[in-house]
């Protein structure tokens, strides 16, 4: 049960990138990937992105399959500027 | 400076298209055909006395006072009830005119006290001027007879004397000064909808009576809109501060700070001292309405518990430090370095207000963007409407509401969507419901038997009590029934969206899984209600949907915004009056605080941060470089705060802790943080977690302009000096200059320039521009001057309307056996958002506490009585408050308001949120209800911290 604990940042990510995964699911299959990639990439903060390609590294990492698949088309975050 | 006078017709304004021609004392005037001969009199400026009439309400013709003469008729018509008619010729002043009148106010005047000189009304009295007006020099009955005027006729008491009715905290009711004209009985009807007013007996008996237990309006079903205390012509119905204060001497139009239906007043003030607020006949959002909040309740703008000194502790745990501006400033802006230094450029943001105006929010996210170097800006709007920016961007191409409120005058069938108009928009609820009554029918989706559902001379054809949580589900099966009856419109679909795409979406509505049938069980909406509700909007005339919070404030809040955007273009109802898909925003500048670029992916405008052209515009501008990498939002700043990689934080006027879901985990988030800055007008609860506290002004202290749910652009005017002694744009400039930014903006004006110069959406805008139109609606530029009233009339933003396949996923807060019921929120009429300025007012006498509404047989189950105590539990946390039992919500479902912070109802809701925005789920959450004996520890041990946390040190010799 989630939230009686703290849910650290690691398993809320992976929850929106699913959510975001299940509406796409329902659209027509070649926007989805674009559409999830697309998604994460305009609204998702560098270090929430560094946090997505962490997680995606681990087996077992409870991602969406559409995540797993739109992941090469999301941007790696670049160095923040000083 | 001077009063601004409004001119009365005396009657509403004909919509007739035909014009006719008619003769008044020798003036040939041309008017509307339907137009009263007092209204056209009185455009060829010609002013018949009058009593009864007043152009906000119908007349009624009874005062006699408003007579004339017609060549070729008889008898001595009243103006104000005979209709202009192509070549009369009237006369309004003739000798026998003139002795009828006297003889009419010689009457009135004989039951009316002549206490003139120490009555409130003085000098804004129509009785007076009417005497004045007809020349009245003597009274020939006397005092002494009948009369409702003196408490005591002789030594016995006089039974027509009634006292004054005070029970009202806003107006007094001195029966003994009415003279039975029925204008407040007309104005409570038709203006707001109410009908809490009658006119009780007959003849001399009769009088007004606002009914209920105890017959005085604090009883009645009166909402205090104020309406008829505007409409009254003599000192029967005045407001207290007149009493109090006396006459205004100057008045300044500006617009209200409580909602975003964005009314219009005349703030009428003597010297710098508020006498009262009286809606703008000219106001295009309101029309000359207002409800209790704008009218009324800004007593919080002079209340003790402002804080008027800037404040610094070093640790939270510390009691607060007065201190002066500057070294405040120097200490933020050392704090943020510091930071920054420290943890790197982007551990520290912003959070811009949407009770602020459009130029300080414009200046936050810029100091955000532009100073700390960082996308980090979000503002509160997250929490209630950014799934509309997001759906309606995705479907029309533009995250706008569609129309203006003047359209609701042409609906036929109104859909409204988890939204309460009466309690959170009531001056849009009052307009809608004279829609109503004129003929339009209403489909009201909502968990709970909302007022709108069943009142006074409304009934709603349908009402879909669905279980929180399955509106998509619900919106999506009206499509399917819309698709397989083949009730949608072909040939707008053809020429205004993308033909493919609406193929395939009829194709997934009209698969079986989405019939009524099938989604009865999970919504528990009866199949039948939901065909019938759906084939009407599809062919009942111009169909419009207005949708609140209800709506957004899910898991698949953005999802259900596109499905009704798909309802929308499927029956062809956008593009003209009457019709579109309209967001009842909440506060104030929730538009505007969004148009402003206070989103941490996008600049003003709505343009996205990557967007290399529109950065560079900026760049240019400001001398920077932006990032192009979107910022963090707020639920994802008190994330990265717990991991410790964000430190720093300026909070202009919102109260995370108390509005953001999940109250626990905005504290730990707070107090993670090392240098937080709060500028608001009183120690919110967020304030507890406040390193430094900047002292904020209120609306009637700055110039400016906020922006309504119908994109309006209106004026917000100066009319006192700040307490504290800075406009909040200016405070917020200062800690620029602090941190070494050249900002010199001498008004708030310069600020509107400088969004005109770079926001195409905005071009034309100027506070020139809105001074001479009063307002206007965005988008204004060369294409529309004078802004856009309706948004995609030939095409849409985006080119063809995009359909999208809307599928109902089940929320994960799910009810089960130890938390059986599903809690949603909502708000009421008197109070507001988290109440911080309405529980500063009077308005507490409408609503002392938070209650939580149970249905009869679930507090039956749980052996709850009405008004006991009782502790709700979520799997967040758990609370305590008072149960109200009641059908209006269905058994399984419980509610309640979050207006007092003792409730602390975020503390039981989740960190559940918006697929696509993070917009808090507020609207769903499982819960167990149980009798219990008092405050949860948490609700102890919060009030304790409170406490502490409040204390403030003062600073005798403060060197200013
Ligand atoms: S209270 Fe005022 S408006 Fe109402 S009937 Fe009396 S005089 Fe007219
Ligand atoms: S204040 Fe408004 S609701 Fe109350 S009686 Fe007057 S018009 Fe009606
Ligand atoms: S709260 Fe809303 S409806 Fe009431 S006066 Fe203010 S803007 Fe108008
Ligand atoms: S104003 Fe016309 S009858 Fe009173």
């Amino acid at each position: 049960m989630a939230s009686e604990g703290h849910k650290t940042t690691a398993t809320k990510l992976v929850y929106m990138a699913n959510q975001i995964a299940a509406f796409f699911h329902t659209q027509p299959k070649d926007e989805a990937v674009a559409g999830v990639a697309d998604h994460i990439n305009h609204f998702w903060e560098p270090r929430m992105r560094t946090q997505l390609f962490a997680i995606l590294e681990q087996e077992d990492n409870g991602l969406d399959d559409l995540v797993v698949e739109a992941a090469k088309q999301i941007r790696k975050p670049g160095p923040v500027p000083a | 400076m001077s009063l601004i006078e409004e001119i009365d017709y005396g009657t509403p304004a004909s919509l007739s298209e035909k014009m006719i021609t008619l003769t008044i004392d020798g003036n040939e005037v041309t008017v509307p055909e339907g137009t009263s001969i007092m209204r056209a009199a009185m455009e060829a400026g010609i002013e018949v006395p009058k009593l009864c009439a007043t152009d906000m309400v119908d007349a009624f013709g009874s005062c006699r006072l408003c007579l004339i003469e017609i060549d070729g008729r008889n008898g001595t018509p009243a103006s104000c009830t005979t209709p202009a008619m192509e070549g009369l010729v009237v006369h309004t002043q003739t000798q026998r005119l003139k002795d009828i009148r006297k003889g009419v106010m010689e009457l009135y005047i004989s039951d009316h006290p002549l206490d003139c000189l120490t009555c409130a009304a003085n000098g804004d009295c129509q009785l007076q001027d009417m005497a004045g007006a007809v020349g009245l020099r003597d009274v020939r009955y006397g005092y002494e007879g009948e009369n409702h005027v003196f408490a005591k006729a002789g030594i016995a008491a006089n039974d027509r004397w009634l006292p004054k009715d005070e029970s009202n905290p806003y107006f007094t009711y001195d029966p003994a000064k009415c003279i039975v004209c029925s204008l407040c009985v007309r104005a409570c009807e038709e203006v707001q909808g109410t009908f809490a007013l009658t006119i009780e007996g007959r003849g001399f008996n009769s009088r007004v009576s606002a009914g209920g237990r105890h017959d005085n309006f604090i009883d009645s079903e009166c909402v205090s809109c104020g309406a008829c205390v505007q409409a009254c012509p003599t000192a029967t119905l005045t407001e207290k501060s007149v009493i109090e204060i006396g006459q205004p001497e100057h008045s300044k139009v500006t617009t209200c700070a409580y909602c975003g239906v964005g009314c219009s007043f005349k703030a009428e003030m003597r010297g710098e001292e508020l006498v009262r607020m009286v809606p703008w006949k000219d106001g295009k959002a309101n029309r000359g309405h207002s409800c209790v909040k704008g009218r009324f309740a800004y007593g919080y703008s002079t209340h003790k518990d402002r804080i008027l000194n800037p404040m610094i502790r070093e640790k939270i745990t510390d009691p607060w430090r007065e201190v002066t501006w500057d070294e405040a400033y120097k200490y933020v802006a050392n704090e943020f370095r510091r930071i920054q230094y420290q943890y790197g450029r982007n551990s520290i943001g912003g959070i811009t207000s949407s009770r602020c105006t459009n130029e300080e929010t414009y200046l936050v996210q810029k100091l955000v963007r532009a100073g700390f170097g960082n996308n980090n800006v979000d503002t509160c709007a997250r929490v209630c409407h950014s799934p509309t920016g997001y759906g309606l961007k995705q479907t029309f191409g533009t995250s706008a509401g569609t129309q203006d409120f003047d359209s609701v005058d042409y609906t036929d069938v109104v859909m409204i969507i988890g939204a309460n108009p009466t309690d959170g928009h009531p001056v849009f609820a009052s307009r809608l419901k004279k829609r109503l009554r004129k003929g339009a029918k209403l489909i009201i989706v909502d968990p709970r038997r909302i007022d709108l559902v069943r009142s006074p001379h409304v009934q709603a054809s349908y009402h879909l009590p669905l279980r929180p949580g399955t509106n998509v589900a619900v919106v999506t099966s009206m499509a399917h029934v819309i698709v397989t009856e083949g009730l949608f419109d072909e040939k707008f679909i053809r020429e205004r969206c993308d033909w493919d795409e609406f193929q395939d979406w009829a194709a997934f509505v009209a698969s079986p899984e989405h019939s009524p049938e099938a989604i009865e069980q999970l919504s528990g909406v009866p199949a039948q209600a939901l065909r019938e509700a759906a084939r009407l909007f599809a062919t009942g005339g111009n169909g419009s949907i207005y949708y609140g919070l209800g709506v957004t404030e899910h898991s698949q809040g953005s999802t259900t915004v596109m499905a009704i955007a798909n309802l929308a273009m499927a029956t062809g109802n956008i593009g003209r009056k009457g019709v579109g898909v309209n967001p009842l925003r909440g506060q104030n500048n929730v538009q505007g605080s969004c148009d402003m670029g206070s989103f941490p992916h996008e600049l003003p405008g709505y343009r996205h941060i990557s967007d290399d052209q529109t950065r560079d515009i900026f760049d240019k501008l400001w001398g920077v470089k932006l990032q192009d990498e979107p910022g963090l939002r707020i639920p994802n700043m008190l994330d990265a705060a717990i991991d410790g990689t964000f430190k720093g934080l300026y909070i202009q006027g919102e109260d995370i802790l108390q509005s953001d879901p999940d109250t626990k985990h905005v504290a730990g988030g707070l107090a993670a943080m090392e240098c937080v800055v709060v500028h608001d007008l009183f120690l919110n609860e967020t304030a507890n977690y406040a390193h430094v506290f900047l002292p904020g002004s209120t609306f009637l202290e700055k110039d400016g302009t906020f922006t309504n749910a119908e994109r309006r652009i209106n004026r917000v005017r100066k009319v006192m000096s700040p307490l504290n002694g800075y406009a909040d744009w200016e405070v917020t400039q200062n800690l620029a200059k602090a941190m070494g930014l050249g900002w010199d903006y001498k008004h708030p004006s310069e600020i509107m320039d400088e969004v005109a110069l770079t926001t195409p959406s905005f071009a034309g805008v100027s506070f020139d521009l809105l001074d001479k139109e009063g307002s206007v609606q965005w988008p204004c530029n060369e294409k529309a001057p004078l802004g856009t009233p309706i948004m995609h009339i030939e095409s849409f933003a985006r080119g063809k309307g995009k359909f999208i396949r809307t599928e109902y996923v089940a929320t994960d807060e799910r009810t089960g056996p130890r938390f059986p019921l599903l809690l949603t929120t909502g708000r009421i009429l008197s109070q507001y958002n988290v109440g911080a300025q309405t529980r500063r007012t009077d308005n507490v006498i409408w609503h002392e506490e938070d209650r939580l509404e149970i249905h009869p047989h679930d507090a039956e189950q749980r052996g709850i009585r009405d008004g006991d105590w009782v502790k709700v539990a979520s799997r967040s946390g758990e609370t305590t408050l008072r149960a109200l039992i009641t059908d209006r919500v269905s058994p399984g479902v419980v509610y309640t308001t979050f207006h007092h912070p003792t409730t602390q109802a975020n503390v039981i809701t989740t960190d559940f949120s918006d697929w696509a925005t993070n917009c808090p789920e507020y609207k769903v959450t499982a819960v167990q209800v149980g009798v219990s004996n008092g405050p949860s520890d948490w609700q102890v041990k919060y009030d304790e911290q409170a406490r502490q946390s409040r204390r403030i040190v003062p600073v005798f010799d403060a060197a200013e």
